[in-house]
């Protein structure tokens, strides 16, 4: 479903990226950790399409395509999904209005019908149910005034209404409690399938006890250092990454 | 210096429409006339120097000789047209006003509550001066203000609104003026006084709109009176053709525990300058000031609001926003004087400015003249453009590009919309925003 070959990425004169290599086949659930400032987020931006980096080499498959050629819009119409590390607060648009204005453009892009209000707003209602959050909170302009756990769950209740291909989790897990820690991973879980796939980028190994992951990769200074799999996440847990930082200084 | 030979001409155009006057109309009119011409006459236009005018240049104008508009020529004008480029169909008075004159063919009227009166300042003058005496020009100062004065010099119609004590008008009153606009450059001076007397409610939009695209000058003034308690709000959208200039004063003078809103929608003219003032002159009185502001091309909009606070308690709230493209240059001066009398005063403004383009241009200056030491006044402004991070984010949604610019447009403009009160205004400036605002045009170039 996605692979990447070599790609290195830098903003400004930085160099965050060196040479990143990961393949994800469909059904696979694959977790991502490493240390602050490691390019964990770098890479998820990349993924989506940010362009305040600039990607200096390498490719990236995704479905088949040049990933790397197309533009956020067209990503996220062929099921491509970031939740954001940090949701963006966007007055006057209501998260409903948002995720209508996007399922839509991606069900015409497929060459399907746009779906009507009753059988969209059936959709979200169940989907609301699914991240226990408050009805309420969709009518409001998109993730204004919340509270970072609902921030949080706002960027998994739109994955559950746009049922991605490809789902890219950004330290979704970070300022939860554990309830919420509880009700985001369900809701990840529910997406779980032999057509999708999801990588989760995270700091801690805390939110793989309940989205156990194929596969643990540890990035360490724009490079992933090693790979393994779920039993990597509790070693790193037990050692610290001053225990990868040791490793690739020996290496 | 005013030029003598502008100056003339409009000295020359006040003796020929005193002429072609079938009335002379009551003699304090015509004195207040005549006193404003020579006022006029003294101050000429403002120029750059002039603090009051210094990011808004109206050379233009004061170099062209404007005739006065012929009277109502309606060839053709239908009332739907004249919904279509307003608010659309709203059930409520309408009274249109046709190249400065009244047209009684185009307007509608509906039953109101007994004792109000809707209509014509022309024909009021004529019916019932008494009513208008205590109030007409007391309030808009033509000593103070070129256009005030050149508008109350060649004073001839507009509308007249009157609520006696405790009279509620559900329905809002709708006012259009519509310039048709006939080659050679044309004046219209509409005059609006709207007075609500003690604990009556009305509200009233006024539209100013064009039906070609030739150059022509609207230079109105409307006078509102609120007296003790009385709920006052007033729209206006100003839809001028691209080439016209227009200028236009309100003058809200209030009383006690009045409450009056003015919401101000700008989105036409090659010069526009609106001059918006409410006396706060009695205690717990609620002031509210609103703008929007959408330039584009090479329009120039200028907002002038100055609220005073002469007496304690009293509360105003203000915003103010404007979107700018193309090299379309805004400006917003925000005055606040708190009088030294006018304790526990609650004022707040803000000013927000959305530039799409890297030409276009906005002055915003706030002046707060606070003379009492137990107030609470705040103010704020910002210029900016959209927010790339906000625009990531929809699109990472599955939104087009020009889609999410053009939703994050509307978002910060539809704000203002909503402000308004009154139902079918807000509903019908909703769609009209939708067609008016710029969508994913002006790419900024990325470094």
């Amino acid at each position: 479903m996605l692979e990447i070959k070599n790609l290195r990425a830098k903003v400004g004169d930085r160099e965050i990226l060196k040479g990143i290599n990961l393949k994800v086949k469909v059904g696979e659930v694959h977790a991502i950790m490493g240390p602050n400032g490691s390019g964990k987020s770098t890479l998820a931006q990349i993924l989506a399409g940010r362009e305040t980096y600039e990607v200096t080499g390498g490719e990236v498959t995704y479905q088949g395509e040049d990933l790397l050629e197309m533009n956020p819009e067209d990503r996220a119409r062929q099921g491509l999904f970031l939740a954001f590390q940090y949701p963006v607060e966007i007055p006057g648009v209501s998260t409903t209005y948002l995720l209508r204005a996007g399922l839509n453009a991606a069900r015409k892009q497929q060459g399907l019908e746009e779906l009507d209000a009753m059988d969209f707003l059936t959709l979200v209602k169940e989907k609301a149910k699914l991240v226990e959050m408050d009805e309420s909170l969709m009518n409001r302009s998109v993730n204004e005034g919340f509270s970072g756990g609902e921030k949080k769950r706002n960027e998994i209740f739109q994955m559950a209404v746009l049922q991605p291909k490809l789902a890219i989790l950004d330290e979704t897990d970070s300022g939860l409690d554990i309830d919420a820690l509880k009700i985001v991973a369900n809701g990840v879980n529910k997406l779980r399938g032999p057509d999708r796939a999801i990588i989760v980028v995270t700091h801690y190994q805390r939110l793989l006890n309940y989205i156990v992951p194929d596969r643990v990769h540890v990035l360490y200074e724009g490079r992933i250092v090693k790979s393994g799999g779920k039993e990597l996440a509790l070693e790193l847990e037990d050692k610290g990454y001053s225990w990868i930082e040791e490793k690739v200084a020996h290496a | 210096m005013p030029d003598p030979s502008i100056l003339d001409h409009y000295a020359s155009e006040f003796a020929l429409v005193a002429g072609e006057r079938e009335s002379k109309g009551p003699a304090w009119l015509e004195l207040l006339r005549e006193a404003a011409l020579q006022r006029f006459r003294e101050m000429g236009f403002p120029t750059l120097d002039d603090e009051e005018w210094k990011y808004t240049n109206v050379a233009p104008l004061a170099k062209t000789a404007f005739r006065a508009a012929d009277g109502a020529a309606v060839d053709g004008l239908t009332i739907d047209h004249l919904d279509k480029l307003t608010l659309g169909a709203m059930d409520c008075t309408h009274l249109v006003f046709v190249n400065g004159s009244f047209a009684p063919q185009l307007s509608r009227l509906r039953p109101v509550p007994d004792g109000v009166r809707i209509g014509s300042l022309a024909s009021e003058l004529q019916r019932s001066p008494l009513l208008l005496e205590p109030h007409l020009c007391r309030h808009a100062r033509f000593e103070e203000h070129a256009f005030v004065a050149l508008n109350t010099a060649f004073l001839r119609d507009g509308a007249f609104v009157h609520l006696p004590r405790r009279k509620v008008l559900t329905e809002p009153v709708h006012l259009i003026y519509v310039t048709t606009g006939n080659g050679s450059p044309r004046v219209t001076h509409p005059r609006n006084l709207v007075v609500a007397e003690e604990g009556s409610q009305v509200a009233v939009v006024e539209s100013y709109v064009s039906l070609g695209d030739s150059a022509y000058f609207t230079n109105a003034v409307t006078e509102v009176v609120a007296g003790g308690g009385a709920v006052v709000e007033h729209c206006k959208l100003q839809r001028e053709s691209e080439r016209a200039y227009h200028v236009a004063t309100l003058q809200a003078h209030l009383s006690r525990s009045a409450h009056f809103a003015s919401h101000a929608i700008s989105l036409g003219g090659a010069l526009a300058r609106n001059d918006i003032n409410a006396v706060l002159d009695a205690e717990g009185i609620e002031c509210i000031l609103n703008g929007l502001y959408l330039a584009q091309g090479t329009q120039h909009i200028d907002n002038h609001t100055f609220l005073d606070h002469a007496k304690p308690h009293c509360s105003s709230r203000e915003v103010y926003k404007g979107v700018l493209s193309g090299r379309s240059h805004g400006v917003f001066n925000g005055k606040i004087r708190v009088r030294k009398d006018a304790q526990k005063t609650d004022a707040k403004q803000t000013n927000k400015n959305l530039l799409l383009s890297e030409e276009a241009l906005v002055d915003t200056k706030p002046q707060l003249e606070i003379y009492a030491d137990d107030v609470r006044c705040t103010h704020g402004a910002t210029i900016g453009q959209l927010d790339d991070d906000a625009l990531f984010y929809l699109r990472s949604r599955g939104l087009g590009q020009d889609d999410a610019r053009s939703l994050l447009i509307h978002a910060f403009a539809t704000d203002l919309i909503e402000r308004i009160p009154v139902v079918p205004v807000r509903t019908g400036l909703e769609c009209l925003l939708m067609t008016r605002l710029p969508v994913g045009i002006e790419q900024k170039e990325r470094a």
